[in-house]
């Protein structure tokens, strides 16, 4: 034989209409080196493939007649004969062979001996088309995972490592980021004066550019925070100065305030970023201002607004990862503005913005739900004077903690510090510990199922006489039954389980306990009076 | 939480099994906890040391209860010495202490 190669056939890629171009790898295979042909591909639509692939043998290719632009080409490079490669009914290749070097024709061993050669082959070489592929494959997989690890790096790298420590005021946050990262951002900037920045920002795209975009909108934010007072001209410089160097088709959209925190009084400037809702004791309203994107083009001017944050008012700053979820039936609902505002505006339970809104986020999509978007949820809390605390609605402390066993130990700790200064009895301090701790890990483990991500609110009131505890879960939909009164003879002889002490343990330890449910909310009370006075234990 | 949040020693001085135990008795001490009261063996007397333990829940009780429902089985008597004055009331409350001889003494007290 005097000329062998063997031709390859494009196949169309997954979902691409038109033929891909093979990868590098797959080179055709020559094996006569004096006289190789050159390599041929095949488009998946011409006619030929059909033939070879229904071909009982070789086939004589220069007296075949067929409109086909590859046998043309085949004729073209003096190939005689074509031993059709199918494996599995799927052509994946030709054995070409070009005249023999006597000048006369293949006999018919000559013939045998290519299709049995031909049988062996085509297995064998879709096996290593398979293996290429699946390569391919995993060397993509492995890029795009490492690319995610690179730009989950940037984004927790730039964000806050903790958050600002305010007399008077309740600053938290929350960053979930979706799987394929996102570019949301929040940022505290100390300023002169009791002042802070708060930002809050969402670029456009995801991934490792995103996180670039990101991490130089922070750098160029916070360099002119510090020199500017003003937050429209802040937004104004950075996009000045963001502009000239933003990749196309992206923008940043952004939110920056400055929080006055004696006086509570905020004025901020908007670049397309959602509206920041303030929970007041009459509703919620929307503090508006409006401006273009950062990055898109030069020359914007940055409407300012002002408003107060009055004492037990909350300012929430949201990314769009809350009202786009989607969820609810079918899960093509949006959640949506309207939603968000209602969740914040509710005044169930013990009253922390961000662990409702969560909370109302998981109930709202399906389970095992893929995040879309990055979550990022600043909530900015202006705390009652220490004097009006008692006579208002007397909140001395409102906290949460993740649903993660052994969280109930940490905020049974953080209870006790927020009593310390009624100087209780150290054994009724105890005894309230062991009932928080109790509550907790029943809110932990039966109300929010463990789920990390849902979190434990705990607040704690002291007034009347008497230090109040209210623990509040997502459970308030499956209430959970009160067990049998634990009676340990039972339990020693095999009648009862060993478990079922929480809840008779609670009852025992403080003088009152009191559970209510409001729509998903499931809130136990503990009451300590604060002098220890006919309370009688079992 | 994790298994290092519990310890336990066994000690064996004649009849009596002294389980030194460190830390929480809660969820996280069950499997160290019953591997301890299996190395007490046929020890007469299983005597709980909660003096370095700062934290039992409900579900360190129900530990508890399930050790004590063992040794009832086998005949051992079950002894609780170092518990601190709040766990003595709950032992008190949750009726341990009328199955279980509580050792008072200064050791380990708050």
């Amino acid at each position: 034989m005097s000329l062998l190669s063997l031709t390859r056939i494009v196949r169309r890629g997954p979902r691409a209409a038109a033929p891909v171009q093979a990868e590098e790898s797959a080179e055709p295979v020559a094996a006569a080196p004096a006289m190789a042909a050159p390599a041929l591909e095949i488009s998946p639509n011409d006619p030929i493939v059909a033939y070879f692939q229904s071909a009982s043998g070789a086939v004589a290719i220069q007296t075949l007649e067929l409109d086909s632009p590859a046998l043309e080409a085949l004729k073209q490079a003096g190939v005689e004969l074509a031993a059709p490669l199918v494996s599995q009914g799927e052509l994946v290749g030709l054995l070409n062979l070009g005249p023999r070097l006597s000048g006369q024709d293949y006999s018919r061993d000559d013939r045998k001996l290519l299709d049995s050669l031909a049988a062996q082959a085509a297995p064998a070489l879709q096996v290593a088309q398979l293996v290429r592929r699946q390569e391919a494959e995993a060397r993509s997989r492995e890029r795009i995972e490492q690319e995610l690890r690179v730009a989950t790096l940037i984004q927790q790298n730039f964000l806050p490592k903790k958050l600002p420590d305010l007399p008077g005021w309740d600053v938290s946050a929350h960053y979930r980021p979706a799987r394929e990262v996102g570019g949301d951002f929040y940022d505290f900037i100390e300023l002169p004066d009791n002042q802070l920045g708060i930002v809050i920002d969402d670029v456009t795209d995801k991934g490792v550019p995103a996180a670039m975009v990101m991490a130089a909108t922070r750098s160029v934010l916070r360099a002119s925070a510090a020199r500017i007072v003003s937050p429209g001209t802040v937004l104004g410089r950075v996009n000045e100065l963001m502009c000239p160097d933003m990749p196309p088709k992206m923008f940043v959209t952004c939110l920056y305030g400055v929080l006055d925190t004696t006086t509570g009084r905020i004025r901020f400037a908007n670049a397309g970023h959602n509206l920041p809702y303030v929970r007041t004791e009459t509703g919620t309203i929307e503090l508006r201002a409006t401006g273009m994107p950062l990055g898109l083009m030069p020359g914007i001017e940055y409407e300012e607004t002002e408003a107060v944050i009055e004492p037990g008012q909350t300012m929430l700053l949201h990314s769009d990862g809350v009202a786009e979820a989607h969820g609810g039936e079918g899960g093509r609902e949006m959640f949506g503005f309207p939603r968000l505002l209602d969740v914040v505006g509710a005044r169930v339970g013990s009253g922390e913005v961000i662990p409702r809104v969560l909370g109302e986020l998981h109930r709202f999509t399906p389970a095992g739900w893929e995040q879309e978007d990055d979550i990022t949820l600043v909530a900015v809390k202006r705390e009652w004077p220490a004097e009006a605390r008692l006579e208002s609605t007397g909140v001395d402390l409102v906290f949460s903690v993740p649903s993660v066993p052994g969280n109930e130990r940490r905020a049974s700790e953080r209870v006790a510090e927020a009593i310390a200064p009624l100087e209780l009895a150290p054994a009724r301090v105890d005894r309230l510990k062991t009932a928080v701790a109790e509550a907790v890990m029943n809110a932990i483990e039966h109300g929010n199922e463990s789920n990390a991500d849902l979190l434990v609110e705990i607040g704690v009131r002291s007034d009347d006489g008497a230090v109040a505890v209210r623990i509040t879960d997502r459970g308030g939909s499956r209430p959970i039954e009160e067990p049998d009164a634990p009676d340990l003879e039972a339990k020693l002889e095999g009648r009862q389980k060993p478990r079922g002490w929480g809840l008779f343990l609670i009852r025992s330890m403080v003088d009152d306990v009191r559970v209510e449910t409001e729509a998903d909310d499931h809130t136990i009370e503990l009451v300590l009076r604060l002098e220890e006075g006919s309370h009688e234990h079992h | 939480m994790n298994t290092t949040d519990f310890a336990a020693t066994v000690h064996r001085d004649g009849d009596v099994a002294r389980l030194e135990l460190t830390g929480e008795i809660s969820g996280v001490a069950e499997e160290g906890l019953q591997e301890a009261f299996g190395q007490a063996g046929d020890a007469r007397t299983v005597r709980l040391d909660f003096t370095a333990v700062d934290y039992i829940n409900s579900t360190g009780i129900a530990l508890i209860v399930g050790i004590l429902a063992a040794a009832r089985k086998s005949g051992q008597t079950v002894e609780a010495s170092g518990l601190a004055e709040h766990y003595r009331e709950i032992f008190r409350i949750t009726r341990l202490s009328d199955f279980m001889t509580i050792i008072d003494g200064g050791e380990g007290q708050r």
